[in-house]
Protein backbone atom coordinates (compact mmCIF):
# COMPACT_ATOMS: atom_id res chain seq x y z
CA UNK A 1 0.00 0.00 0.00
CA UNK A 2 2.87 2.28 0.95
CA UNK A 3 4.19 2.28 -2.58
CA UNK A 4 1.12 4.16 -3.78
CA UNK A 5 1.86 6.95 -1.27
CA UNK A 6 3.60 9.20 -3.85
CA UNK A 7 0.23 9.60 -5.57
CA UNK A 8 -1.13 11.36 -2.48
CA UNK A 9 0.01 14.98 -3.03
CA UNK A 10 -1.21 15.14 -6.62
CA UNK A 11 -4.48 13.42 -5.75
CA UNK A 12 -5.06 15.73 -2.80
CA UNK A 13 -4.53 18.84 -4.95
CA UNK A 14 -6.81 17.53 -7.68
CA UNK A 15 -9.54 16.63 -5.19
CA UNK A 16 -9.40 19.91 -3.26
CA UNK A 17 -8.91 22.39 -6.08
CA UNK A 18 -10.56 20.68 -9.04
CA UNK A 19 -13.03 18.01 -8.00
CA UNK A 20 -14.10 20.23 -5.08
CA UNK A 21 -14.99 23.25 -7.21
CA UNK A 22 -16.73 21.05 -9.78
CA UNK A 23 -18.86 19.52 -7.02
CA UNK A 24 -19.51 22.95 -5.56
CA UNK A 25 -20.41 24.10 -9.09
CA UNK A 26 -23.11 21.43 -9.27
CA UNK A 27 -24.47 22.60 -5.90
CA UNK A 28 -24.49 26.38 -6.58
CA UNK A 29 -26.07 25.89 -9.98
CA UNK A 30 -29.23 24.78 -8.18
CA UNK A 31 -29.31 27.80 -5.84
CA UNK A 32 -30.05 31.50 -6.27
CA UNK A 33 -26.74 32.59 -4.74
CA UNK A 34 -25.80 36.21 -5.33
CA UNK A 35 -22.59 38.04 -4.61
CA UNK A 36 -24.23 40.98 -2.91
CA UNK A 37 -27.47 41.33 -0.98
CA UNK A 38 -28.39 40.01 2.42
CA UNK A 39 -30.89 37.40 1.22
CA UNK A 40 -29.71 33.93 2.11
CA UNK A 41 -28.96 31.37 -0.54
CA UNK A 42 -31.97 29.23 -1.35
CA UNK A 43 -32.38 26.03 -3.28
CA UNK A 44 -34.18 26.72 -6.55
CA UNK A 45 -34.01 23.39 -8.37
CA UNK A 46 -33.79 23.63 -12.13
CA UNK A 47 -34.81 27.32 -12.20
CA UNK A 48 -31.39 28.53 -13.34
CA UNK A 49 -31.38 26.11 -16.26
CA UNK A 50 -34.96 26.89 -17.27
CA UNK A 51 -34.07 30.54 -17.07
CA UNK A 52 -30.97 30.01 -19.18
CA UNK A 53 -32.82 28.31 -22.00
CA UNK A 54 -35.44 31.06 -22.00
CA UNK A 55 -32.85 33.87 -21.86
CA UNK A 56 -32.11 35.47 -25.25
CA UNK A 57 -28.68 36.48 -23.88
CA UNK A 58 -27.84 32.84 -23.19
CA UNK A 59 -29.12 31.64 -26.56
CA UNK A 60 -27.12 34.37 -28.23
CA UNK A 61 -24.02 33.18 -26.34
CA UNK A 62 -24.61 29.56 -27.36
CA UNK A 63 -24.99 30.56 -30.99
CA UNK A 64 -21.85 32.73 -30.92
CA UNK A 65 -19.91 29.93 -29.24
CA UNK A 66 -20.95 27.59 -32.05
CA UNK A 67 -19.92 30.15 -34.69
CA UNK A 68 -16.63 30.86 -32.89
CA UNK A 69 -15.83 27.14 -32.55
CA UNK A 70 -16.78 26.15 -36.08
CA UNK A 71 -15.08 29.10 -37.79
CA UNK A 72 -11.93 29.32 -35.72
CA UNK A 73 -11.31 25.77 -34.63
CA UNK A 74 -12.85 23.39 -37.16
CA UNK A 75 -12.56 25.43 -40.35
CA UNK A 76 -9.69 27.68 -39.35
CA UNK A 77 -7.04 26.08 -37.15
CA UNK A 78 -7.71 22.55 -38.29
CA UNK A 79 -7.78 23.16 -42.05
CA UNK A 80 -5.02 25.76 -42.11
CA UNK A 81 -2.88 23.57 -39.85
CA UNK A 82 -3.27 20.61 -42.21
CA UNK A 83 -2.60 22.78 -45.27
CA UNK A 84 0.53 24.22 -43.70
CA UNK A 85 1.83 20.81 -42.67
CA UNK A 86 1.19 19.42 -46.18
CA UNK A 87 2.72 22.41 -47.97
CA UNK A 88 5.78 22.29 -45.74
CA UNK A 89 6.64 18.84 -47.04
CA UNK A 90 6.99 20.26 -50.55
CA UNK A 91 8.45 23.67 -49.77
CA UNK A 92 12.10 24.61 -49.65
CA UNK A 93 13.88 24.58 -46.34
CA UNK A 94 14.22 28.33 -45.61
CA UNK A 95 10.54 29.00 -46.36
CA UNK A 96 9.56 26.06 -44.17
CA UNK A 97 11.65 27.31 -41.27
CA UNK A 98 10.41 30.89 -41.60
CA UNK A 99 6.73 29.97 -41.72
CA UNK A 100 7.06 27.44 -38.93
CA UNK A 101 8.83 29.92 -36.68
CA UNK A 102 6.24 32.66 -37.20
CA UNK A 103 3.25 30.37 -36.68
CA UNK A 104 4.78 28.87 -33.54
CA UNK A 105 5.76 32.31 -32.18
CA UNK A 106 2.10 33.37 -32.40
CA UNK A 107 1.23 30.28 -30.35
CA UNK A 108 3.90 30.69 -27.66
CA UNK A 109 3.16 34.38 -27.11
CA UNK A 110 1.14 35.02 -23.90
CA UNK A 111 -2.61 35.19 -24.51
CA UNK A 112 -2.97 38.84 -23.54
CA UNK A 113 -0.11 39.98 -25.76
CA UNK A 114 -1.72 38.13 -28.66
CA UNK A 115 -5.05 39.78 -27.86
CA UNK A 116 -3.43 43.19 -27.78
CA UNK A 117 -1.63 42.62 -31.10
CA UNK A 118 -4.79 41.50 -32.84
CA UNK A 119 -6.80 44.30 -31.31
CA UNK A 120 -4.38 46.70 -32.98
CA UNK A 121 -4.50 44.67 -36.20
CA UNK A 122 -8.31 44.71 -36.49
CA UNK A 123 -9.00 48.26 -35.32
CA UNK A 124 -10.50 50.68 -37.83
CA UNK A 125 -7.19 52.54 -38.08
CA UNK A 126 -5.20 49.30 -37.79
CA UNK A 127 -2.95 47.33 -40.11
CA UNK A 128 -5.58 45.12 -41.74
CA UNK A 129 -7.50 48.08 -43.11
CA UNK A 130 -4.26 49.71 -44.23
CA UNK A 131 -3.40 46.58 -46.23
CA UNK A 132 -6.92 46.30 -47.69
CA UNK A 133 -6.82 49.96 -48.64
CA UNK A 134 -3.47 49.48 -50.34
CA UNK A 135 -4.92 46.56 -52.33
CA UNK A 136 -7.95 48.74 -53.21
CA UNK A 137 -10.28 46.37 -51.36
CA UNK A 138 -13.19 47.62 -49.23
CA UNK A 139 -12.28 48.27 -45.61
CA UNK A 140 -14.41 47.48 -42.56
CA UNK A 141 -14.62 48.48 -38.95
CA UNK A 142 -13.91 44.88 -38.00
CA UNK A 143 -14.25 45.03 -34.22
CA UNK A 144 -17.53 46.90 -34.55
CA UNK A 145 -19.07 45.42 -37.68
CA UNK A 146 -17.96 41.78 -37.51
CA UNK A 147 -16.65 41.28 -33.97
CA UNK A 148 -17.23 37.52 -33.84
CA UNK A 149 -15.33 37.08 -37.09
CA UNK A 150 -12.47 39.26 -35.83
CA UNK A 151 -12.07 37.22 -32.64
CA UNK A 152 -12.38 33.99 -34.64
CA UNK A 153 -9.54 35.05 -36.92
CA UNK A 154 -7.57 36.07 -33.85
CA UNK A 155 -8.03 32.56 -32.49
CA UNK A 156 -6.87 31.08 -35.79
CA UNK A 157 -3.75 33.26 -35.69
CA UNK A 158 -3.07 32.16 -32.16
CA UNK A 159 -3.95 28.48 -32.27
CA UNK A 160 -3.00 27.11 -35.68
CA UNK A 161 0.48 26.06 -34.57
CA UNK A 162 -0.93 23.20 -32.49
CA UNK A 163 -2.70 21.63 -35.48
CA UNK A 164 0.32 22.24 -37.67
CA UNK A 165 2.55 20.33 -35.21
CA UNK A 166 0.11 17.43 -34.87
CA UNK A 167 -0.36 17.11 -38.64
CA UNK A 168 3.36 17.44 -39.37
CA UNK A 169 3.99 14.51 -37.04
CA UNK A 170 1.15 12.53 -38.63
CA UNK A 171 2.24 13.18 -42.23
CA UNK A 172 5.83 12.25 -41.41
CA UNK A 173 4.60 8.80 -40.38
CA UNK A 174 3.03 7.98 -43.75
CA UNK A 175 5.39 5.61 -45.57
CA UNK A 176 6.93 7.32 -48.59
CA UNK A 177 6.39 4.29 -50.88
CA UNK A 178 2.62 4.53 -50.69
CA UNK A 179 2.38 8.09 -51.97
CA UNK A 180 5.07 7.44 -54.57
CA UNK A 181 3.27 4.38 -55.87
CA UNK A 182 0.07 6.39 -56.23
CA UNK A 183 1.98 9.12 -58.00
CA UNK A 184 3.46 6.68 -60.50
CA UNK A 185 -0.03 5.29 -61.08
CA UNK A 186 -1.00 8.80 -62.11
CA UNK A 187 -3.21 9.80 -59.15
CA UNK A 188 -3.52 13.59 -59.02
CA UNK A 189 -2.66 15.66 -55.95
CA UNK A 190 -6.25 16.15 -54.69
CA UNK A 191 -7.06 12.48 -55.28
CA UNK A 192 -3.96 11.38 -53.38
CA UNK A 193 -4.99 13.66 -50.53
CA UNK A 194 -8.57 12.37 -50.42
CA UNK A 195 -7.97 8.65 -50.95
CA UNK A 196 -4.62 8.09 -49.30
CA UNK A 197 -3.42 10.82 -47.00
CA UNK A 198 -6.65 11.71 -45.18
CA UNK A 199 -7.67 8.10 -44.42
CA UNK A 200 -4.18 7.37 -43.12
CA UNK A 201 -4.15 10.28 -40.68
CA UNK A 202 -7.77 10.02 -39.58
CA UNK A 203 -6.81 9.31 -35.97
CA UNK A 204 -4.79 12.49 -35.84
CA UNK A 205 -7.65 14.42 -37.40
CA UNK A 206 -10.00 13.13 -34.70
CA UNK A 207 -7.58 13.98 -31.89
CA UNK A 208 -6.84 17.39 -33.28
CA UNK A 209 -10.48 18.35 -33.85
CA UNK A 210 -11.37 17.26 -30.35
CA UNK A 211 -8.53 19.04 -28.59
CA UNK A 212 -8.95 22.21 -30.66
CA UNK A 213 -12.66 22.33 -29.97
CA UNK A 214 -12.15 21.90 -26.23
CA UNK A 215 -9.45 24.55 -26.23
CA UNK A 216 -11.64 26.97 -28.18
CA UNK A 217 -14.68 26.37 -25.94
CA UNK A 218 -12.80 27.84 -22.99
CA UNK A 219 -11.20 30.88 -24.67
CA UNK A 220 -11.85 33.91 -22.48
CA UNK A 221 -8.87 36.29 -22.28
CA UNK A 222 -8.52 36.75 -26.04
CA UNK A 223 -12.16 37.79 -26.51
CA UNK A 224 -12.39 39.76 -23.30
CA UNK A 225 -9.32 41.83 -24.11
CA UNK A 226 -10.26 42.43 -27.75
CA UNK A 227 -13.97 43.27 -27.50
CA UNK A 228 -15.22 42.59 -23.93
CA UNK A 229 -17.92 40.55 -25.62
CA UNK A 230 -19.24 43.62 -27.41
CA UNK A 231 -20.30 45.74 -29.08
CA UNK A 232 -23.56 44.96 -27.31
CA UNK A 233 -23.39 41.19 -27.06
CA UNK A 234 -22.16 40.46 -30.53
CA UNK A 235 -19.01 38.60 -29.49
CA UNK A 236 -20.23 37.30 -26.14
CA UNK A 237 -19.42 33.59 -26.18
CA UNK A 238 -20.37 31.34 -23.25
CA UNK A 239 -17.29 31.97 -21.07
CA UNK A 240 -17.72 35.74 -21.48
CA UNK A 241 -21.47 35.45 -20.79
CA UNK A 242 -20.72 33.40 -17.69
CA UNK A 243 -18.27 35.99 -16.40
CA UNK A 244 -20.69 38.80 -17.16
CA UNK A 245 -23.60 37.18 -15.31
CA UNK A 246 -21.66 35.85 -12.34
CA UNK A 247 -19.43 38.83 -11.63
CA UNK A 248 -20.64 41.95 -13.35
CA UNK A 249 -24.31 41.17 -12.62
CA UNK A 250 -23.47 39.31 -9.39
CA UNK A 251 -25.72 36.36 -10.24
CA UNK A 252 -23.42 33.62 -8.99
CA UNK A 253 -26.05 30.89 -9.10
CA UNK A 254 -27.07 31.66 -12.66
CA UNK A 255 -23.48 32.17 -13.85
CA UNK A 256 -22.53 28.83 -12.34
CA UNK A 257 -25.42 27.08 -14.08
CA UNK A 258 -23.99 28.40 -17.35
CA UNK A 259 -20.52 27.21 -16.29
CA UNK A 260 -21.95 23.79 -15.52
CA UNK A 261 -23.49 23.56 -18.99
CA UNK A 262 -20.13 24.52 -20.51
CA UNK A 263 -18.43 21.90 -18.35
CA UNK A 264 -20.96 19.27 -19.45
CA UNK A 265 -20.34 20.01 -23.13
CA UNK A 266 -16.59 19.78 -22.46
CA UNK A 267 -17.03 16.51 -20.53
CA UNK A 268 -19.10 15.07 -23.37
CA UNK A 269 -16.40 15.93 -25.91
CA UNK A 270 -13.73 14.45 -23.61
CA UNK A 271 -15.58 11.16 -23.26
CA UNK A 272 -16.08 10.94 -27.02
CA UNK A 273 -12.39 11.70 -27.43
CA UNK A 274 -11.29 9.00 -24.99
CA UNK A 275 -13.58 6.46 -26.67
CA UNK A 276 -12.69 7.39 -30.20
CA UNK A 277 -8.98 7.31 -29.56
CA UNK A 278 -9.14 4.10 -27.52
CA UNK A 279 -6.34 5.52 -25.41
CA UNK A 280 -3.88 2.90 -24.23
CA UNK A 281 -2.66 3.44 -20.70
CA UNK B 1 11.82 12.41 -70.78
CA UNK B 2 9.39 11.12 -68.15
CA UNK B 3 11.99 11.50 -65.43
CA UNK B 4 12.78 15.01 -66.58
CA UNK B 5 9.06 15.81 -66.59
CA UNK B 6 8.73 14.62 -63.05
CA UNK B 7 11.70 16.67 -61.88
CA UNK B 8 10.19 19.72 -63.54
CA UNK B 9 6.88 19.05 -61.87
CA UNK B 10 8.62 18.74 -58.51
CA UNK B 11 10.22 22.13 -59.01
CA UNK B 12 6.88 23.65 -59.97
CA UNK B 13 5.27 22.11 -56.92
CA UNK B 14 8.00 23.45 -54.69
CA UNK B 15 7.61 26.97 -56.03
CA UNK B 16 3.84 26.85 -55.59
CA UNK B 17 4.21 25.57 -52.03
CA UNK B 18 6.81 28.26 -51.27
CA UNK B 19 4.54 30.99 -52.60
CA UNK B 20 1.54 29.77 -50.59
CA UNK B 21 3.57 29.45 -47.40
CA UNK B 22 5.10 32.89 -47.83
CA UNK B 23 1.63 34.41 -48.12
CA UNK B 24 0.58 32.73 -44.86
CA UNK B 25 3.87 33.73 -43.25
CA UNK B 26 3.21 37.36 -44.19
CA UNK B 27 -0.24 37.25 -42.62
CA UNK B 28 1.19 35.80 -39.42
CA UNK B 29 4.10 38.25 -39.44
CA UNK B 30 2.12 41.50 -39.73
CA UNK B 31 0.85 41.68 -36.12
CA UNK B 32 4.26 40.65 -34.82
CA UNK B 33 5.97 43.19 -37.02
CA UNK B 34 3.70 45.88 -35.61
CA UNK B 35 4.86 44.90 -32.12
CA UNK B 36 8.53 45.17 -33.00
CA UNK B 37 8.27 48.41 -34.95
CA UNK B 38 5.96 50.15 -32.48
CA UNK B 39 8.23 49.36 -29.57
CA UNK B 40 10.94 51.45 -31.26
CA UNK B 41 8.60 54.28 -32.22
CA UNK B 42 7.57 56.93 -29.69
CA UNK B 43 4.72 58.07 -31.98
CA UNK B 44 3.42 54.58 -32.65
CA UNK B 45 -0.22 54.18 -33.61
CA UNK B 46 -2.20 51.08 -34.54
CA UNK B 47 -0.75 50.50 -37.96
CA UNK B 48 2.48 48.85 -39.07
CA UNK B 49 4.91 51.65 -39.87
CA UNK B 50 8.67 51.97 -39.93
CA UNK B 51 9.59 54.43 -37.17
CA UNK B 52 10.93 57.81 -38.35
CA UNK B 53 13.80 57.73 -35.94
CA UNK B 54 13.97 54.47 -34.01
CA UNK B 55 14.77 54.87 -30.31
CA UNK B 56 14.72 52.76 -27.18
CA UNK B 57 12.78 55.49 -25.34
CA UNK B 58 9.70 53.29 -24.97
CA UNK B 59 11.76 50.64 -23.23
CA UNK B 60 13.32 53.12 -20.81
CA UNK B 61 9.87 54.60 -20.13
CA UNK B 62 8.46 51.26 -18.96
CA UNK B 63 11.72 50.21 -17.26
CA UNK B 64 10.37 51.12 -13.82
CA UNK B 65 9.43 49.30 -10.65
CA UNK B 66 5.77 49.99 -11.06
CA UNK B 67 5.32 49.00 -14.70
CA UNK B 68 7.88 46.28 -15.31
CA UNK B 69 9.78 44.96 -12.31
CA UNK B 70 7.01 44.43 -9.78
CA UNK B 71 4.63 42.61 -12.17
CA UNK B 72 7.45 40.52 -13.65
CA UNK B 73 8.67 39.59 -10.18
CA UNK B 74 5.09 38.74 -9.20
CA UNK B 75 4.80 36.53 -12.27
CA UNK B 76 8.07 34.85 -11.42
CA UNK B 77 7.06 34.11 -7.82
CA UNK B 78 3.54 32.99 -8.77
CA UNK B 79 4.44 30.89 -11.80
CA UNK B 80 7.77 29.67 -10.44
CA UNK B 81 6.11 28.48 -7.23
CA UNK B 82 3.23 26.85 -9.10
CA UNK B 83 5.62 25.19 -11.57
CA UNK B 84 7.78 23.75 -8.78
CA UNK B 85 4.70 22.35 -7.06
CA UNK B 86 3.33 20.90 -10.31
CA UNK B 87 6.59 19.22 -11.25
CA UNK B 88 7.21 17.71 -7.79
CA UNK B 89 3.66 16.35 -7.58
CA UNK B 90 3.79 15.08 -11.17
CA UNK B 91 7.10 13.23 -10.65
CA UNK B 92 5.83 11.61 -7.47
CA UNK B 93 2.52 10.64 -9.05
CA UNK B 94 4.08 9.38 -12.28
CA UNK B 95 6.37 6.93 -10.47
CA UNK B 96 3.81 4.46 -9.14
CA UNK B 97 1.63 4.96 -12.24
CA UNK B 98 4.53 4.03 -14.48
CA UNK B 99 6.03 1.24 -12.36
CA UNK B 100 3.25 -0.65 -10.61
CA UNK B 101 0.21 -2.40 -11.97
CA UNK B 102 -3.05 -2.29 -10.16
CA UNK B 103 -6.73 -2.33 -11.00
CA UNK B 104 -6.75 1.38 -10.21
CA UNK B 105 -3.94 2.50 -12.52
CA UNK B 106 -6.02 2.59 -15.66
CA UNK B 107 -9.06 4.40 -14.22
CA UNK B 108 -6.72 6.88 -12.53
CA UNK B 109 -4.89 7.67 -15.76
CA UNK B 110 -8.11 7.92 -17.73
CA UNK B 111 -9.50 10.33 -15.14
CA UNK B 112 -6.33 12.40 -15.41
CA UNK B 113 -6.60 12.50 -19.19
CA UNK B 114 -10.30 13.34 -18.96
CA UNK B 115 -9.49 16.22 -16.61
CA UNK B 116 -6.86 17.50 -19.03
CA UNK B 117 -9.64 18.07 -21.54
CA UNK B 118 -12.10 19.89 -19.28
CA UNK B 119 -12.56 23.63 -19.95
CA UNK B 120 -10.91 25.10 -16.84
CA UNK B 121 -12.51 28.47 -17.61
CA UNK B 122 -15.85 27.02 -16.55
CA UNK B 123 -14.55 26.11 -13.08
CA UNK B 124 -13.48 29.66 -12.27
CA UNK B 125 -16.83 30.84 -10.86
CA UNK B 126 -17.06 28.14 -8.18
CA UNK B 127 -13.32 28.44 -7.49
CA UNK B 128 -13.83 32.11 -6.83
CA UNK B 129 -16.74 31.35 -4.50
CA UNK B 130 -14.71 28.71 -2.71
CA UNK B 131 -11.70 31.02 -2.34
CA UNK B 132 -13.87 33.74 -0.82
CA UNK B 133 -15.28 31.30 1.73
CA UNK B 134 -11.95 29.83 2.85
CA UNK B 135 -10.22 33.21 2.71
CA UNK B 136 -7.75 32.32 -0.03
CA UNK B 137 -8.86 35.14 -2.30
CA UNK B 138 -6.16 37.68 -3.18
CA UNK B 139 -3.38 35.45 -1.82
CA UNK B 140 -0.42 34.53 -3.99
CA UNK B 141 -0.09 31.02 -2.51
CA UNK B 142 -3.80 30.31 -3.01
CA UNK B 143 -3.59 31.36 -6.64
CA UNK B 144 -0.40 29.35 -7.11
CA UNK B 145 -2.09 26.27 -5.63
CA UNK B 146 -4.95 26.53 -8.10
CA UNK B 147 -2.66 27.23 -11.05
CA UNK B 148 -0.56 24.19 -10.13
CA UNK B 149 -3.66 22.00 -9.91
CA UNK B 150 -5.01 23.18 -13.25
CA UNK B 151 -1.72 22.28 -14.94
CA UNK B 152 -1.21 19.06 -13.00
CA UNK B 153 -3.23 16.56 -15.08
CA UNK B 154 -1.30 17.28 -18.27
CA UNK B 155 2.00 17.32 -16.38
CA UNK B 156 1.27 13.89 -14.83
CA UNK B 157 0.34 12.53 -18.23
CA UNK B 158 3.50 13.83 -19.94
CA UNK B 159 5.74 12.80 -17.04
CA UNK B 160 4.31 9.27 -16.99
CA UNK B 161 4.98 8.91 -20.72
CA UNK B 162 8.58 10.08 -20.29
CA UNK B 163 9.07 7.77 -17.30
CA UNK B 164 7.76 4.78 -19.24
CA UNK B 165 10.74 5.33 -21.56
CA UNK B 166 13.27 4.71 -18.78
CA UNK B 167 14.29 1.02 -18.71
CA UNK B 168 13.68 -0.83 -15.46
CA UNK B 169 16.85 -2.89 -15.44
CA UNK B 170 18.97 -0.32 -13.59
CA UNK B 171 16.21 0.22 -11.09
CA UNK B 172 16.02 -3.49 -10.35
CA UNK B 173 19.76 -3.50 -9.75
CA UNK B 174 19.32 -0.68 -7.24
CA UNK B 175 16.50 -2.61 -5.54
CA UNK B 176 18.71 -5.64 -5.05
CA UNK B 177 21.41 -3.40 -3.61
CA UNK B 178 18.84 -2.49 -0.98
CA UNK B 179 17.91 1.01 -2.16
CA UNK B 180 14.58 2.33 -0.97
CA UNK B 181 11.94 3.62 -3.36
CA UNK B 182 12.67 7.33 -2.82
CA UNK B 183 16.40 6.62 -3.34
CA UNK B 184 15.73 4.75 -6.56
CA UNK B 185 13.49 7.49 -7.86
CA UNK B 186 15.94 10.26 -6.96
CA UNK B 187 19.24 8.58 -7.87
CA UNK B 188 18.32 6.29 -10.76
CA UNK B 189 15.11 7.24 -12.51
CA UNK B 190 15.23 11.04 -12.44
CA UNK B 191 18.79 11.40 -13.76
CA UNK B 192 17.84 9.13 -16.67
CA UNK B 193 14.80 11.21 -17.56
CA UNK B 194 16.45 14.60 -17.21
CA UNK B 195 15.26 15.87 -20.60
CA UNK B 196 11.70 14.75 -19.85
CA UNK B 197 11.63 16.60 -16.54
CA UNK B 198 13.08 19.71 -18.21
CA UNK B 199 10.43 19.64 -20.91
CA UNK B 200 7.57 19.25 -18.43
CA UNK B 201 9.00 22.03 -16.24
CA UNK B 202 9.47 24.50 -19.07
CA UNK B 203 6.16 23.67 -20.70
CA UNK B 204 4.31 24.13 -17.38
CA UNK B 205 6.06 27.43 -16.76
CA UNK B 206 5.21 28.75 -20.25
CA UNK B 207 1.54 27.85 -19.83
CA UNK B 208 1.36 29.50 -16.40
CA UNK B 209 3.30 32.61 -17.42
CA UNK B 210 0.72 33.33 -20.12
CA UNK B 211 -2.31 32.46 -18.01
CA UNK B 212 -4.56 35.47 -17.68
CA UNK B 213 -7.95 34.36 -16.38
CA UNK B 214 -6.89 32.65 -13.14
CA UNK B 215 -4.87 35.52 -11.61
CA UNK B 216 -7.38 38.00 -13.10
CA UNK B 217 -10.10 36.35 -11.00
CA UNK B 218 -8.25 35.37 -7.86
CA UNK B 219 -5.90 38.32 -7.25
CA UNK B 220 -7.22 41.78 -6.49
CA UNK B 221 -4.43 43.94 -5.03
CA UNK B 222 -2.60 45.85 -7.76
CA UNK B 223 0.77 45.18 -6.13
CA UNK B 224 0.25 41.40 -6.38
CA UNK B 225 -0.80 41.23 -10.02
CA UNK B 226 1.43 39.29 -12.42
CA UNK B 227 2.42 40.77 -15.78
CA UNK B 228 -0.40 38.93 -17.63
CA UNK B 229 -2.99 40.94 -15.67
CA UNK B 230 -1.07 44.20 -15.20
CA UNK B 231 -0.62 44.56 -18.95
CA UNK B 232 -4.39 44.26 -19.28
CA UNK B 233 -5.10 47.07 -16.82
CA UNK B 234 -2.42 49.04 -18.65
CA UNK B 235 -4.28 48.91 -21.96
CA UNK B 236 -7.67 48.28 -20.42
CA UNK B 237 -8.15 52.02 -19.97
CA UNK B 238 -8.17 52.70 -23.71
CA UNK B 239 -8.25 56.42 -24.52
CA UNK B 240 -4.83 57.48 -23.35
CA UNK B 241 -2.79 54.42 -24.32
CA UNK B 242 0.79 55.03 -25.37
CA UNK B 243 1.02 52.20 -27.89
CA UNK B 244 4.79 52.33 -28.16
CA UNK B 245 5.25 51.76 -24.44
CA UNK B 246 2.66 49.03 -24.38
CA UNK B 247 4.49 47.29 -27.23
CA UNK B 248 7.80 47.64 -25.42
CA UNK B 249 6.31 46.13 -22.26
CA UNK B 250 4.70 43.31 -24.26
CA UNK B 251 8.11 42.42 -25.64
CA UNK B 252 9.71 42.40 -22.20
CA UNK B 253 6.89 40.25 -20.86
CA UNK B 254 6.96 37.76 -23.76
CA UNK B 255 10.73 37.31 -24.07
CA UNK B 256 11.19 34.76 -21.24
CA UNK B 257 8.63 32.32 -22.66
CA UNK B 258 9.87 32.68 -26.23
CA UNK B 259 13.42 31.89 -25.09
CA UNK B 260 12.27 28.96 -22.96
CA UNK B 261 10.31 27.57 -25.90
CA UNK B 262 13.49 27.58 -27.97
CA UNK B 263 15.11 25.44 -25.26
CA UNK B 264 12.38 22.78 -25.39
CA UNK B 265 12.24 22.88 -29.18
CA UNK B 266 15.95 22.06 -29.28
CA UNK B 267 15.62 19.29 -26.73
CA UNK B 268 12.81 17.73 -28.70
CA UNK B 269 14.14 18.29 -32.18
CA UNK B 270 11.86 21.00 -33.48
CA UNK B 271 9.18 20.81 -30.84
CA UNK B 272 7.30 18.22 -32.83
CA UNK B 273 7.49 15.65 -30.08
CA UNK B 274 5.14 17.67 -27.90
CA UNK B 275 2.60 17.34 -30.68
CA UNK B 276 3.35 13.62 -30.60
CA UNK B 277 3.00 13.47 -26.83
CA UNK B 278 -0.57 14.75 -26.88
CA UNK B 279 -1.57 12.57 -29.79
CA UNK B 280 -2.87 9.96 -27.33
Amino acid sequence: MLRWLPLAPATLLLLVFLAGPIGYCVYIAFTDMQLTGSSGTGFVGFDNFRRAFADPGFRNAVWLTVVFTVVSSILGQNTLGLALAALMRRASRPVRTLTGTLVIAAWVLPEIVAAFLLYAFFRREGTLNAVLDWLHLPTQNWLFGLPILAVSFANVWRGTAFSMLIYSAALAEIPQEITEAAEVDGASGPRRLWHITLPMIRRSIGTNLMLNTLQTLSVFGLIWAMTRGGPGRRSQTLPVFMYDQAFLKSLIGYGTAVALLLLLVGALFSVVYLRLMKVEV
Amino acid sequence: MRVLGRVRRRTRERLAADAALLAVAAAFALPLLWLLLSSLDTDADLRVRVPGNPTLDNFSAVWTDEITFTPMLNSLVLCGGATALTVVCAVLAAYPLSRYRSRLTRPYLLTVLFTTCLPITAVMVPVYGLFVQVDLIDTVYGTALFLATAQLPFAIWLMKNFMDGVPRVLEEAAWTDGASMPQTLWRVVLPLMGPGVTVVTIYTFIMLWGNFFVPFMLLLSPDRLPASVSIFTFFGNYGSVVYGELAAFSILYSTPVLLLYVVIAQRLGGGFALGGAVKG
